[in-house]
């Protein structure tokens, strides 16, 4: 199954406006399903910066890295979950996003992207 | 930060602030520094200058000779430092950055805020000024004064 499948997966779920595969260390665009209105690469770049932060703080707190983080605005909601060799599964989604829903499916997508 | 162009040091400062990057260095594509932050040493600037105008003229001849439009962006990643090198077009010419940056940061941060340093300084460029006449008398003096707005001495 390609990136691109794995990442359709994400994007069937209502309320998804986009998901991407990220490499953490570059902060580049892997593999993407975007609507068009999703700037990518500033997603991307972001994305793994925040990923690299919070796993600076937990292992400052003796904690191991975070399976998954979700940063939510007044109108949308944006989840990242680490994945296999240095990649990093990220879904942008609104508001209305059942968010339970697109966690867990992240969290399995993330475990099977690379 | 040490710019020739006023207005260049908002921009290049908030460049500096969100990508952060260790090293900037903006020229003309003839390899003329306009504004540069982190060298210490005038010697190096003009050596890092001459060379990342001479990358960006190798592979814009490259991209010629390959029938493709001139290459947008040159990285070099290495195992402690990695350098963007990218040519863009301003009101005042087509100019060239150099970024080094560290693990601090990543290219994907780079690229996006380097992306918006060249927006903005497309936007705050004053219109073009006439060139003025460099005589070989005040050769010495124009440089003299170009290397003390650059390194403050």
């Amino acid at each position: 199954m390609s990136l691109r499948d794995l990442l359709d997966e994400l994007t069937r779920i209502p309320g998804v406006r986009g998901a991407l595969v990220v490499s953490r260390e570059d902060g580049l665009v892997v593999a993407d399903s975007l609507m068009e209105s999703v700037d990518g690469k500033a997603v991307a770049a972001l994305a793994a910066s925040l990923t690299g932060r919070m796993a600076g703080v937990t292992a400052a707190l003796g904690q191991p890295e975070p399976r998954a983080w979700q940063l939510q605005g007044s109108e949308g909601t944006l989840l990242a979950a680490p994945g296999r060799e240095g990649l990093l599964v990220v879904a942008l989604a609104n508001a209305e996003v059942n968010a339970g829903e697109l966690r867990i499916r992240l969290l399995n997508v993330a475990g099977r992207a690379a | 930060m040490r710019s020739l162009e006023p207005w260049v040091e908002a921009p290049l400062t908030t460049f500096l602030a969100e990508s952060g990057a260790r090293i900037t260095l903006l020229t003309t594509s003839s390899g003329q520094v306009v504004a540069q932050h982190g060298f210490t040493h005038s010697l190096d600037v003009m050596s890092v200058a001459a060379l990342g105008a001479g990358i960006i003229a190798a592979t814009s001849e490259l991209a010629r000779v390959m029938g493709s439009p001139p290459l947008e962006a040159v990285v070099h990643q290495g195992n402690a430092l990695g350098i963007h090198l990218a040519g863009f077009d301003t009101p005042r010419g087509r100019w060239l950055g150099l970024v080094v940056y560290g693990k601090e940061t990543s290219l994907g941060l780079v690229q996006l805020f380097f992306g918006r340093l060249v927006e903005e300084l497309g936007r705050v460029a004053p219109p073009e000024q006439p060139v003025r006449q460099v005589l070989a008398e005040d050769f010495e003096h124009e440089l003299n004064s170009s290397l003390r707005s650059l390194f403050g001495r």
